[in-house]
């Protein structure tokens, strides 16, 4: 009875769940599975029955501090950057805008261990900036936590630009310029009018950063090398397992997907819905 | 971590498609039983072998290739447990060449080698360190004078377990910036002068001779590490693989061996 009662505006709406095209509903499925079916591998292959003393493992935990702490540095460092940038080349015409444009994306097609040599050419002792680091201020980067951040930063920053600049080119524009013509500089629209109305492409970015900082493994173990307690994330971690002990890997790798996935869920109820 | 697995995919496909390429190994297969009998050999022969073997495998793949005309030898270069997983997994291989005995064991105990393997060269640590050796380094003790950087492998890695050996029988403790995931790391480290020594393969600091010196140190004698070499139970050629692993154990094979830096078993 209730369901015929308010079945007078569902009936348009079931109807249209029922005319999801095959030809999407096909492919999606299949992208779903493709994407899911690593992840029941893991779970299936694990050694459930060690699981508890694994976890508890001393070098374990040590390794999962170090990368959530270096994964959120990274990303911090990303935003205060990269939001900036993404500014720059969303709403200020300059010329070669689209070559800083291309080049911002190099991270992002370049393998990781390549990004950490180039890393290496620029901070390492011998290196360009790094020369200059070290006979001055006496600071190295390689093999420090501040390598594993600074490496991190360097894959991930471009996932936030992208990320930020899609929003504020998504962004309707007539809000700065109303605030413009009531007076307000750029500094203040940008603060009061531009930074509330991208916030979710901002959180939207962040999250994906920190997602790739913290699955960071080649530019990591190049640029800041690999010991424990001051740069052995996680992936790195499940790297050398993987040459001994398959499923110490597998443990760890649930581990940092675990611990990875509660955090995203939360944050993304908490700040990316916003329908 | 992503990149790690997509890492693994590639190269499991890599592996595979190596194979498939591989022909039909179904002509070789009535040419077996003649080559046992002192005929020819053809057809594809994959071969997986650990990354320290790359330049001299390259040779001896090229001078067999040479001396059986239609064969053709393909590699598959990676990290000996890697490879042994690969193998493990299904990957169709005829040759498996690794870099230490433990890799060799993950195989044959999973029942997949042709009998037994044989030791077929040795490989010693040497440190590696800058050319004109900056820091003069001496011996295992000069690289825990402090401002000496050192890289080790992890031990996890054959490298890294020879290298904990030979510290170890010099009763050296050393507290190394950076435990490497392959000997090719350590010595990247070297080369970039991020580090100021390594423990590497002779092999390695000899192919890296034009900016890295190798320093021979004595503790290096009670880690040294054998390279096995096995036909794969299921390897899709297996003649060519008989005659591929008869070559490389042959004069001509040792000779090529030798001459990158390995020591005759």
């Amino acid at each position: 009875m209730t369901a015929t009662a308010t079945g007078a505006t569902p009936p348009r709406r079931r109807a249209g769940r029922q005319r999801v095209p095959v030809a999407l509903l096909a492919p999606a499925g299949l992208g779903l599975l493709f994407l899911i079916f690593p992840l029941v591998g893991l779970l299936v292959r694990a050694p459930w029955t060690t699981l508890p003393q694994r976890l508890t493992e001393p070098g374990v935990l040590t390794a999962l501090r170090l990368s959530l702490q270096c994964a959120t540095l990274a990303t911090l460092l990303c935003v205060a950057f990269g939001v900036p940038l993404a500014w720059l080349l969303a709403r200020v015409e300059f010329p070669g805008r689209r070559l800083v444009r291309a080049l911002v994306t190099v991270p992002l097609v370049l393998p990781p261990v390549v990004g950490g040599v180039a890393l290496l050419l620029v901070f390492g002792r011998r290196g360009l900036l790094g020369e200059w680091l070290d006979s001055t201020f006496g600071v190295t980067l390689p093999f420090t936590t501040t390598g594993v951040v600074l490496a991190e930063a360097f894959v991930a920053m471009p996932f936030l630009i992208i990320a930020v600049e899609g929003a504020l080119r998504g962004a309707d524009s007539r809000y700065e310029e109303a605030a413009a013509t009531l007076g307000a500089g750029r500094w203040t629209t940008f603060t009061h009018v531009t930074l509330p109305l991208v916030a979710p492409g901002i959180a939207a970015g962040a999250v994906l950063c920190w997602a790739r900082a913290l699955g960071e493994f080649g530019a990591t173990i190049t640029f800041a090398g690999n010991y424990p307690g001051t740069t052995q994330t996680m992936p790195l971690a499940v790297y050398l397992a993987l040459e001994t002990d398959l499923d110490a890997a597998i443990v760890l790798s649930l581990i940092l997907l675990t611990v990875s996935v509660a955090i995203l869920a939360g944050l993304r109820d908490r700040w990316i819905t916003s329908p | 971590m992503t990149a790690r697995w997509i890492g693994a995919a590639v190269a499991a496909l890599t592996a595979l498609t190596l194979t498939a390429c591989g022909g039909d190994p179904d002509p070789a297969t009535p040419q077996a039983a003649a080559a046992s009998g002192g005929g020819t050999v053809t057809g594809d022969i994959t071969v997986f072998a650990a990354a320290s073997l790359t330049e001299s495998f390259k040779t001896i793949g090229k001078d067999f290739e040479t001396a059986n005309p239609g064969t053709k030898v393909t590699f598959n270069f990676a990290g000996s447990s890697a490879l042994a997983t690969q193998i493990n997994q299904g990957a169709p291989a005829d040759v498996f060449a690794s870099a230490a005995p433990a890799n060799m064991k993950t195989v044959t105990d999973a029942r997949g080698g042709e009998g037994t393997a044989t030791t077929f060269v040795k490989n010693q640590l040497v440190i590696a360190v800058p050319k004109g050796n900056p820091k003069a380094v001496k011996g295992l003790a000069d690289l825990t004078r402090p401002g000496v950087k050192v890289a080790l492998c992890a031990e996890q890695v054959p490298c890294g377990a020879e290298a904990k050996k030979a510290l170890d029988a010099a009763q050296v403790k050393l507290t190394p910036v950076t435990l490497e995931q392959d000997v090719k790391g350590a010595l990247s480290k070297v080369k970039l002068g991020e580090v100021d020594a390594a423990l590497v393969y002779r092999t390695d600091a000899k192919a890296a001779a034009a900016n890295v010196e190798g320093v021979e140190f004595p503790e290096s004698a009670g880690a040294i590490n054998e390279y096995p070499i096995i036909v794969l139970k299921k390897a899709p050629n297996k003649a060519g693989a008989q005659a591929f692993v008869a070559y490389v154990l042959s004069d001509k094979g040792r000779s090529a061996l030798t001459a990158t830096g390995f020591q005759a078993p």
